[in-house]
């Protein structure tokens, strides 16, 4: 889920946070309506299932300063659907997205783009050899996805999925 | 026991006496069993409108400091709570709002009278539970009640499926205590902020205390009073905080902010050290935070931590209670005397005091004197928003919390009748007078018919001007006195509305009739009485700091 940051937080700071929830109904629409509402921007969510099943994890990204981090926080504190919210700037983190990357490939570049692929150890998961298109999977984090795609902008790409960002701290801190 | 009758036991359980509401289709299982004789207890009040039995509740809270209880259908019933809901959230209100909803197996699909009012009210409570089953219903109320009436407190929706509160329940369980991981209330303050705070507080020499709705939710008036007859520190109490402390009291400063006493904006301005309890730093009493109190050091007290740096970056924060923190400051601190300071405020109180000039019109600073006057400054005051509203705040002379009941944060119209009346229930043996303006009136005036139905007498004070005042003061100052949408012309009669519900209508025209009507409203007891005050329609509220600006731009009554 990818949206349009706003003007305001462009020249601030990206944030990680992991924000830990009951597993309810609706507690998206909370956490969500909370950002729309108070002028907060999400630069990508990740929602998913943790360890425990009555506990769902956000992963946001998230632009700004510091107190408007400081306010994003404590607002979504206030929640009582959120039972902990943690801070991941300045941590070790190892974080993932992932990418499918739908590439007009004939055979006088399907070679090229595949080196490519292998360059950044992306995956071709799909060919059509009689539409002359391929997809490609690559995981990493933002800056390698972003990168791999820089090198595909020769080509054209026709369609593209990009996840939300999901992380996990280095070593025995939980995130 | 069905879902509906194990709500009603669960409701007994919290102590609930009075529950304002509508019926309709998805509430009818619910209304079945508040007329079952187990629910006795319970007063069912039914209202003309499903927004007043909302403000109603806030009433009833702010009155009582209980937590107020109020009733509709699905649909349009809910959607009528709506405005009540988000007022109790600005001004941290706890009340409860149940809802019928339409069965589960049909939500979803724009059922007769479906709204999602789940997702309509997320961001105006504090809170909002769906049960799904009847046996959920018990710690659904639990939760909600935990929830509105602890921390800063707030409004929590329970909206019911009609096939829930029909649903058989297995076993009525009534939890004795509430988990939830994801709330936990700063109630106790940490001993190390004390110590800052108190250390900041030993270091000033001209401290003020700015003192909001914080204070009287936590009933700690007592302590302050005592922390600011230490310190030797002035008190400003801000619209949600009138009553907090005693304004006959030498320390009081009255309100600050737009339409603050001089005294007390002049007192901010130049203070080195503001300890600031139970308030949000509002814009209505800031102005341009850039030059609020920007000689001075922070203290916040503050019992949600959103609150603190929000719009103003302090020294010390100290995340508790208001009663707690301010009775471990007063251990934290030693008597003390600011003679110069104190000379400074009196010397501002003589020079600019709250006046207004008299030119034989009915002036209604002049009446609202009277009415403090002649209850000894003991009567609950209801007011609904605009010029009367300022007026109530700044001319009547308060002696403790939860007497002062109104809209702050949402600035509501509309809500002064129904609050008074839900004070009325929650205080039957106190005297409530209900401060309105011809506008605001008109938009719950229909609940006269219930004040006199259940026997809740109000006296209301309508300062008619045929306008919405307070608007037509910004177009008067602002806007080159064009005005647009301000004249009320055709504003009924209302001593003949009063009369059509039953009540006293009384119709003031002349300033020697003032006396006479309110001491007839004071010895009509059976019935409320509603006095037409044609007011002179020209005056405005002042002191007036206007929208953005600071204290240095703010206008002072014309001489």
């Amino acid at each position: 889920m990818i949206e349009k940051t706003n003007e305001r937080s462009v020249k601030d700071s990206k944030h990680t946070i992991s924000v830990l929830v009951e597993n309810r109904p609706g507690v998206l629409a909370r956490v969500s309506g909370l950002f729309a509402r108070r002028g907060f921007n999400i630069a990508s969510l990740a929602v998913s299932a943790t360890e425990d099943p009555q506990v769902s994890r956000m992963t946001v990204v998230t632009h700004g300063d510091a107190h408007d981090l400081e306010q994003i926080i404590k607002q979504l504190n206030k929640l009582i659907d959120v039972i902990k919210i943690l801070d991941h700037t300045g941590e070790d983190l190892v974080e993932r997205e992932i990418a499918l990357i739908k590439v007009q490939a004939g055979v006088d570049n399907r070679g090229e783009i595949m080196q490519l692929a292998t360059v950044f150890r992306a995956e071709i998961v799909s060919l059509s050899p009689r539409d002359e298109t391929i997809i490609i999977e690559i995981t990493g984090d933002e800056n390698k996805i972003e990168a791999f795609l820089e090198s595909l902008a020769k080509f054209k790409i026709m369609e593209m999925v990009r996840t939300g960002k999901i992380a996990l701290v280095r070593g025995s801190a939980m995130t | 026991m069905n879902g509906a009758e194990a709500l009603v036991e669960s409701l007994k359980r919290e102590g609930v006496k009075h529950i304002f509401g509508i019926s309709g289709g998805a509430a009818l299982p619910i209304y079945d069993a508040l007329s079952r004789p187990e629910a006795k207890s319970i007063q069912n009040i039914l209202v003309r409108h499903e927004q007043a039995a909302a403000h109603m509740a806030e009433g009833y809270a702010r009155a009582s400091g209980k937590v107020g209880v109020c009733l509709a259908t699905s649909g349009p019933g809910a959607t009528n709570l709506v405005t009540g809901i988000a007022d109790a959230i600005l001004d941290s209100i706890p009340i409860v709002a149940i809802t019928g909803q339409v069965p589960t197996s049909v939500i979803g699909t724009d059922a007769f009278q479906e709204s999602d009012i789940m997702g309509i009210t997320m961001p105006i409570v504090k809170h909002s539970i769906q049960p799904r089953r009847a046996d959920d219903i018990p710690r659904a109320i639990k939760e909600a009640f935990h929830i509105a009436g602890t921390g800063r407190p707030g409004p929590v929706l329970v909206d019911i499926p009609r096939d829930v509160s029909q649903g058989q329940v297995e076993k009525f369980i009534y939890p004795d205590k509430v988990s939830l991981r994801g709330y936990q209330v700063h109630q106790v303050a940490n001993p190390e902020d004390i110590e800052a705070a108190a250390r900041l507080i030993a270091e000033s020499t001209r401290p003020v205390l700015y003192v909001g709705g914080g204070v009287v939710n936590t009933d700690a008036h007592k302590e302050l009073l005592a922390l600011a007859e230490r310190l030797d520190a002035p008190v400003t109490t801000t619209l949600m905080g009138r009553g907090a402390f005693p304004d006959a009291h030498p320390l009081a400063l009255n309100m600050p902010g737009m339409h603050g006493t001089a005294y007390a904006n002049w007192a901010v301005r130049d203070c080195d050290l503001l300890i600031a309890v139970g308030v949000r730093f509002d814009d209505r009493v800031t102005g341009n935070l850039a030059k609020f109190a920007c000689k001075a050091k922070v203290i916040h007290v503050e019992v949600d931590p959103a609150e603190v740096h929000k719009n103003r970056r302090v020294e010390v924060s100290i995340l508790a209670d208001a009663k707690d923190a301010l009775k471990k400051l007063h251990s934290a601190t030693k008597a003390r005397k600011n003679p110069e300071w104190r000379r400074q405020i009196s010397e501002w109180k003589e020079q600019e005091p709250l006046r207004y000039n008299e030119n034989g019109k009915i002036k209604p600073q002049h009446i609202v004197q009277q009415i403090s006057e002649l209850t000894a400054g003991e009567a609950i005051l209801s007011t609904d928003v605009g010029q009367h509203q300022m007026w109530a705040a700044q001319f009547y002379s308060f002696k403790r919390p939860r007497q002062f009941l109104t809209s702050g944060g949402l600035g509501t119209m509309g809500y002064g009748l129904p609050a008074a009346m839900g004070a009325k229930f929650a205080r039957p043996e106190q005297e409530v007078w209900l401060i309105t303006g011809d506008g605001s009136f008109q938009m719950n005036s229909q609940e006269l018919a219930t004040s006199m139905i259940y026997k809740v007498p109000v006296k209301i004070a309508l300062f008619n001007n045929h306008s919405l005042g307070m608007v037509k003061q910004w177009q008067d100052l602002f806007y080159e006195e064009r005005y647009s949408g301000v004249n009320l012309e055709a504003v009924p009669n209302f001593e003949k509305l009063a009369d059509a519900y039953g009540c006293l209508g009384i119709t003031v025209t002349k300033t020697q009739e003032i006396r006479p009507a309110l001491e007839k409203a004071r010895e009509t007891n059976d019935r409320t009485v509603l006095i037409d005050f044609r007011v002179d329609p020209s005056e405005h509220v002042y002191p007036m700091i206007p929208s953005g600006l600071s204290v240095d731009e703010m206008r002072l009554q014309p001489k």
